[in-house]
């Protein structure tokens, strides 16, 4: 039997059934499909949490006043409360040789005021290095410069946010005024947005030199926090050790266990980050396998069905000269062929599905060729592995009691 | 050329075994037209089948035009049946939602004939088993009884085979449709020298033969000539 015979074989032997090939179908279709929208969905979730801590700065360790914090978990309620970090600590990090920038910043939260509006927003004490170290771009004006923190200029680069709330959306806030605690501060720049929301909302801040931070508002030297960049991600685990090491010995502590301060390596948090979104990924696509799973015993069930339905007709191809192994192939093709097709309009329906659930549910999905490839070839497989055993039923069969079969 | 010697045929279902053919031996020559014929039980199925090269027989020599059949696997088996022996059933088996056409081309596809030779073939098989063309694109479930066997006929005739085995080709047929089908075979036997062997187990039916082979509990009680062949008038013709 030739190839373009079978294949004709088997479109004609699926179409004399379309119900029942279109049911069997629709439970691969199914299958095939939950598990692209959940993989999908799972990703993007996955690149999504990445993208977003990575626009938080890339290669930073984040050095905290106060105890040892286990990674991953961040409670902001009484995140730089202790008081341990100074401004000559970050001068000190800043010339460790592998820093390529340090900032440290003091961040409060209060009420800023413009005329006739007011918002309550963070307000960073930052220095000119954190546009650099923190992944912040400035969309309008400019970041204060080194002159202007040793100066005390009383200057602010505003979020989007806060420029929305103080002087309405679209406005150009530049060298407008806002009144933080009763200091009037010069609004030279405006940053570019960058998403988030809620507590996270990195566009609802106002960036002010940590020199007139720390004696206009908090009235001391201490910081909230030290931020230290790599030159790269290969050196991080390095610089955390010496950062460590350096404040440490700054602080005059023997035992690394008691510290006042505590590290953060950002690639920690990603890796624990990217781990959870990697458990939600397999958790969902098993939950969608299952479903694959039984629509491979649709499949199966189906073939069974089908081959003692054609007895007569597996005995007459046997009386009229097909072989064990042409019988055989005929029903793997036709199980295939059901796969193949339900694969096929799975992929699409997968591929729908995560279309709307990021367009309508607003969760990042992405759709990778590897997930289509892996669908394609399961679904290929599922038709070979659950067609197989009624193939061999089929081709097993006697040809004088498949005949007399009634 | 189909020669048998000494057929033993014998299931054996566990502790119990039945010999079905005691040792069956005779020899038909091309262009015959033989009946084989007996009550249910006397092994004529059985002997049906070991001569279409369904079955083995399990012990005696059984050659079908001088190559011994008797000892072949199921592949083997399937590939002498593909190219010398055509059958014809009592229930037509033919595909039901295919094609009048398509189920007789379907021996050439197992066969692996082109595609254009297929159809030739396939359309001078019909016409030969007597179906006109304007038939050959219906459904075959949407035809009569006695067109079914036609098709069955020309579907075991288009590959070409030594021999035409037919089983009880009338028994599904009332008597008028049963006679041109058996008409059909005298012609083919006579136009183009067909060897045709039919099983049944009327006497009525077996008079149409040249050749009479009477079986029973398993053994040949007589096998001579027919001396009174019915012959079927091609007045009643069109189905």
């Amino acid at each position: 039997m030739k190839t373009f015979d079978l294949l004709q074989e088997t479109y004609w032997a699926l179409l004399s059934n379309k119900a029942r090939s279109g049911l069997t179908v629709l439970g691969i279709v199914i299958g095939i499909g939950s598990v692209i929208a959940m993989i999908a969905i799972g990703q993007g979730a996955q690149s999504s949490i990445q993208a977003n801590i990575q626009s938080l700065g890339a290669n930073l360790i984040i050095v905290y006043p106060g105890a040892q914090r286990g990674p991953g978990v961040t409670i902001s309620a009484g995140r730089g409360s202790a008081q341990s970090l100074k401004m000559s600590d970050a001068e000190a990090i800043a010339l460790l040789p592998d820093a390529k920038a340090v900032s440290p910043e003091v961040t409060t939260r209060s009420q800023v005021t413009a005329k006739g509006t007011n918002t309550n927003t963070s307000v960073l004490g930052v220095t000119p290095a954190y546009p650099d170290a923190r992944n912040v771009e400035v969309d309008q004006g400019a970041w204060f410069t080194e002159v202007q923190q040793k100066s005390l200029a009383k200057v602010a680069v505003i979020g989007p946010t806060v420029r929305d709330d103080l002087f309405g959306e679209g406005a150009d806030p530049i060298g407008q005024t806002i009144r933080i605690k009763g200091t009037e501060f010069k609004v030279i720049g405006m940053t570019k947005t960058k998403g988030g929301s809620g507590f996270n909302n990195q566009d609802d801040q106002v960036f002010i030199p940590i020199t007139v931070a720390q004696r206009y508002l908090t009235g001391n030297d201490y910081v909230s926090d030290i931020a230290v960049q790599a030159p790269d991600a290969a050196s991080m685990t390095a610089l955390q050790e010496s950062v460590t090491a350096l404040l440490l010995q700054r602080h005059d502590i023997a035992d690394p266990a008691s510290a006042d301060f505590s590290t953060m390596n950002m690639a920690d948090i990603v890796a624990a980050a990217s781990s959870v979104t990697g458990t939600f990924t397999l958790l969902l696509g098993s939950v969608a396998g299952i479903s694959l799973l039984v629509g491979g015993i649709g499949i199966m069930n189906m073939m069974l069905t089908t081959v003692t339905e054609r007895t007569r007709e597996i005995g007459l191809r046997k009386a009229i000269g097909a072989k064990r192994r042409e019988i055989s192939l005929q029903f793997l093709a036709e199980s295939v062929a059901l796969t193949f097709l339900g694969g096929f309009l799975g992929i699409l329906l997968g591929w729908a599905i995560s279309g709307a659930v990021s367009k309508f549910g607003g969760i990042a999905s992405s759709v990778s060729p590897g997930a289509v490839l892996l669908a394609f070839g399961v679904s290929a497989g599922i038709g070979v592995v659950f067609g197989y055993w009624p193939a061999r039923r089929a081709a097993g069969l006697n040809p004088i009691e498949a005949l007399r079969y009634e | 050329m189909i020669e048998c010697h000494d057929i033993v045929k014998t299931y054996v279902n566990g502790p119990t075994s039945t010999t079905v053919l005691k040792g069956a031996s005779f020899t038909i020559k091309d262009g015959e037209f033989v009946a084989i014929m007996g009550p249910s039980g006397s092994g004529k199925s059985t002997l049906m089948n070991i001569i279409g090269a369904l079955d083995s027989p399990t012990s005696g020599r059984y050659a079908l035009d001088g190559h011994d059949v008797s000892k072949l696997s199921d592949d083997e088996l399937a590939d002498i049946r593909m190219r010398k022996i055509g059958f014809v059933f009592q229930s037509f088996n033919l595909l039901r939602r295919a094609t009048v056409l398509r189920n007789v081309l379907l021996p050439l596809v197992y066969a692996e004939v082109e595609g254009k030779e297929r159809a030739r073939r396939a359309r001078q098989a019909l016409l030969d088993a007597g179906l006109p063309e304007k038939w050959h694109l219906n459904k075959s479930n949407e035809i009569s009884g006695g067109q079914m066997q036609r098709v069955a006929i020309a579907r075991a005739l288009v590959n070409d085979p030594s021999l035409i085995l037919a089983d009880e080709p009338t028994g599904n047929l009332d008597s008028k449709t049963g006679e041109i089908v058996l008409h059909t075979f005298q012609k083919l036997n006579r136009e183009q020298g067909r060897t045709i062997v039919l099983i049944t187990h009327e006497l009525y039916v077996a008079e149409h033969a040249d050749r009479i082979i009477h079986i029973k509990d398993g053994e040949i009680l007589s096998d001579a000539r027919n001396a009174n062949k019915r012959l079927v008038d091609d007045i009643h013709e069109d189905v």
